[in-house]
């Protein structure tokens, strides 16, 4: 395990030394000591190697990650996550607004509650929230898959494309043109393997699907004539 | 026979409205029809203030010229030299605007890449994600990052030269992206991660970020990926030009790209085009006026564009306090688009070359536009790529010639004391004294 010391050594060197780990390096363990609610910690890692980082983090905490797992040993700022394009992130506590913004790939876990616009534009990551999720959730989301195993704020899935939303609990409203979906045997794969990978007690049964209604995909024109 | 005709009385002529113009009826008629407001490609066609509404003075007795074919006078210009490691180094003030493949077809791409290669300057991804049409043929690429983050990936991110976080641009501020189902194809769907044939709409603000003090943190996230190697732009529409400038450094910005209402879109709606935004010729003195109150003018390098054409209008705007232009319109023309040869096929789509703005709709007679790959085909990016240098070098020897006539030996040295302007418009707007006088209104100590 290799230790490293933000207030001491700095945002430059640690993601730095991150950034530079090959894909074959042996120093595949990472523990941030004094992250004291950092911005931009870990970000852009392409090697599958294991950081977790002690502590709350602020904005941007694993952004554009690749191959690597990243902990937050803490409660993460706005934007964890954004543009993943694999690997995982795992938040211990809460996540601030835009968790898993954009994300491409890979797998976020929330094990407390996300804020407003948890996956906004996600485009194929997959994020597994334990708690609540806050407003505006899923906005214009295009492909992935958002689990909620608690209740879902206003407005969830506004202006959806192709992503899967599930929820557990309630839903305050649904944006536009997201609509509740028949929840099929291959939908229930999906979320079996979800809360089996990131640890969730639950049973993809209880969840509810939404999903987009698609009237939204082309412009209305009036072409009687 | 009627009493009127028998003593031939004088009737009124027809007369048309100047309110209700043949075009604003044929608008009406339309809109009526369809239900949808009117869509189209290109930046304001209206007539606004512009650079024809200035003149240079030349040297006389108290300038002394340099001579117009032998002595120097040098069109350098570095980028980014506030804090990335690798500022861009360019041999001209002119730099391709940001235009996405998707909106472009890929030959077009590879055409912009060429020909700005081979006149020592940079070209610009867009809304869409890097092709490597356009990475391969381009020796300096700056990639956007914008709102929709279409394609966006760390590993593009390390291989451009430079980073533009695009928040606004001059045709449609506080608009998003447009690209209609006709032009998503099978490859730009992909590259998107969009359905094939949607009317995309992308988000006219960025998903993770609010304002100013965000901005600032994302772009430390983006130093941070790249090794703060990559000189970060932020382009602004024009809009609020001194403000946006002032909070776009404050924000860590090492260039600020501004871009008037001239400057085209790929797509959006005609009314955004006409009444959104400023002129460009509005926004300059303003933006280094910001810069100047901040003492990071020249520090941080600004970048104008929205309907520049030639080597007068990029004299023009470096005399005022620009640091270089961007062409996206001027440059589509260099390599063909309204070309008068398609004139049949213009017209057959019910325009006229030098008219047809319907670039949406992805049937560009001259494959620029589209994703057709017909009509793709019909663009040799090799010739196109060689008007664009050919272009550019024109509008670089002008941009020389009237810096030497003012007794410049860098284009850079231009300012606006060798500027008149023609309206008053115009002298408000670039705070240089109207023609025949010492004055311009709003001129400090005038009272008015």
């Amino acid at each position: 395990m290799q230790i490293f010391d933000l207030e001491a050594k700095g945002l430059r060197a640690l993601n730095s030394t991150l950034q530079g780990q090959g894909p074959d390096t042996n120093e595949t363990a990472w523990e941030i000591v004094n992250a004291k609610g950092s911005h931009a910690i870990a970000v852009g890692l392409t090697a599958p190697i294991d950081v977790t980082v002690r502590g709350s983090t602020g904005y941007y905490c694993a952004g554009m990650n690749a191959e690597a797992t990243v902990r937050v040993d803490g409660s993460a700022g706005p934007g964890v996550a954004e543009n993943m394009m694999s690997g995982a992130v795992i938040v211990e506590g809460d996540a601030s607004q835009y968790a898993g913004a954009t994300g491409h790939g890979g797998l976020l876990v929330i094990k407390g509650n996300a804020a407003s616009r948890c996956g906004i534009s996600m485009k194929g990551i997959d994020i597994v929230v334990q708690g609540n999720v806050g407003h505006m959730s899923a906005f214009m989301a295009q492909s992935g898959n958002l689990v909620v195993c608690g209740d879902a704020g206003e407005a969830l899935g506004d202006s959806i494309y192709e992503a899967h939303l599930f929820v557990r609990g309630t839903v305050k409203s649904l944006g536009a043109d997201c609509v509740e979906k028949e929840m099929r045997p291959e939908h229930l794969e999906i979320l079996k393997d979800l809360i089996t990978r990131s640890g969730v007690e639950a049973r993809p049964e209880e969840f509810t699907r939404y999903g987009s209604a698609r009237k939204l995909y082309n412009f209305d024109i009036d072409n009687a004539y | 026979m009627a009493e009127d005709e028998k003593h031939s009385i004088p009737r009124t002529v027809p007369i048309q409205s100047a309110t209700f113009t043949p075009a604003v009826n044929a608008e009406i008629r339309r809109a009526a029809a369809t239900g949808i407001y009117d869509i189209r490609g290109g930046g304001a066609k209206r007539k606004v203030p512009h650079f024809d509404d200035l003149l240079f003075l030349g040297a006389s007795v108290s300038r002394y010229p340099l001579e117009g074919y032998r002595e120097r006078c040098d069109t350098n210009v570095v980028l980014g030299t506030r804090y990335a490691k690798k500022p861009i180094e360019l041999d001209i003030p002119i730099t391709i605007a940001g235009m996405s493949f998707g909106s472009l077809s890929g030959p077009a791409k590879e055409a912009l890449g060429r020909g700005a290669s081979a006149a020592g300057t940079s070209t610009t991804t867009g809304d869409g994600g890097m092709t490597e049409e356009e990475r391969g043929h381009s020796t300096k690429l700056v990639y956007q990052y914008l709102p929709s983050r279409y394609g966006m990936n760390p590993v593009d991110l390390r291989r451009a030269d430079a980073i533009e976080v695009v928040v606004g641009q001059g045709a449609k501020p506080g608009g998003g992206g447009m690209l209609l189902g006709q032009k998503i194809s099978d490859r730009v769907a992909e590259m998107r991660n969009l359905p094939k044939g949607i009317d995309q709409r992308s988000a006219c603000r960025h998903p993770d970020w609010t304002g100013p003090d965000d901005l600032e943190i994302k772009i430390l996230e983006l130093r941070e990926i790249t090794a703060w190697e990559k000189p970060i732009y932020v382009k602004i529409g024009g809009s609020r030009p001194y403000f946006d400038t002032t909070l776009a450094v404050k924000a860590g910005a090492d260039v600020v790209v501004l871009d008037g209402m001239q400057g085209g879109t790929a797509a959006t709606q005609d009314v955004f085009i006409e009444h959104v935004g400023q002129p460009i010729l509005a926004c300059i003195r303003e933006a280094v006026r910001a810069l100047e109150d901040l003492n990071m003018h020249r520090e941080v390098q600004l970048i104008v564009s929205g309907g520049i054409r030639s080597g007068a209008d990029t004299a023009k705007a470096l005399a005022l306090g620009a640091d270089a232009v961007s062409i996206g319109t001027a440059a589509l023309i260099a390599i063909g688009d309204n070309d008068p040869k398609w004139e049949a096929e213009y017209q057959k789509l019910g325009t006229t070359a030098g008219a047809y703005d319907d670039w949406h709709e992805g049937a560009d007679p001259a494959g620029i536009s589209t994703q057709y790959p017909e009509l793709a085909a019909r663009l040799d990016p090799v010739e196109a790529g060689r008007h664009l240098r050919n272009y550019l070098k024109v509008m670089t020897l002008e941009a020389q010639t009237l810096a030497r006539a003012c007794g410049k030996n860098h284009v850079h040295n231009l300012e606006p004391e060798d500027l008149v302007a023609l309206t008053l418009e115009a002298a408000a707007m670039a705070k240089v004294p109207l023609s025949g006088t010492d004055w311009y209104p709003g001129k400090p100590g005038t009272g008015f």
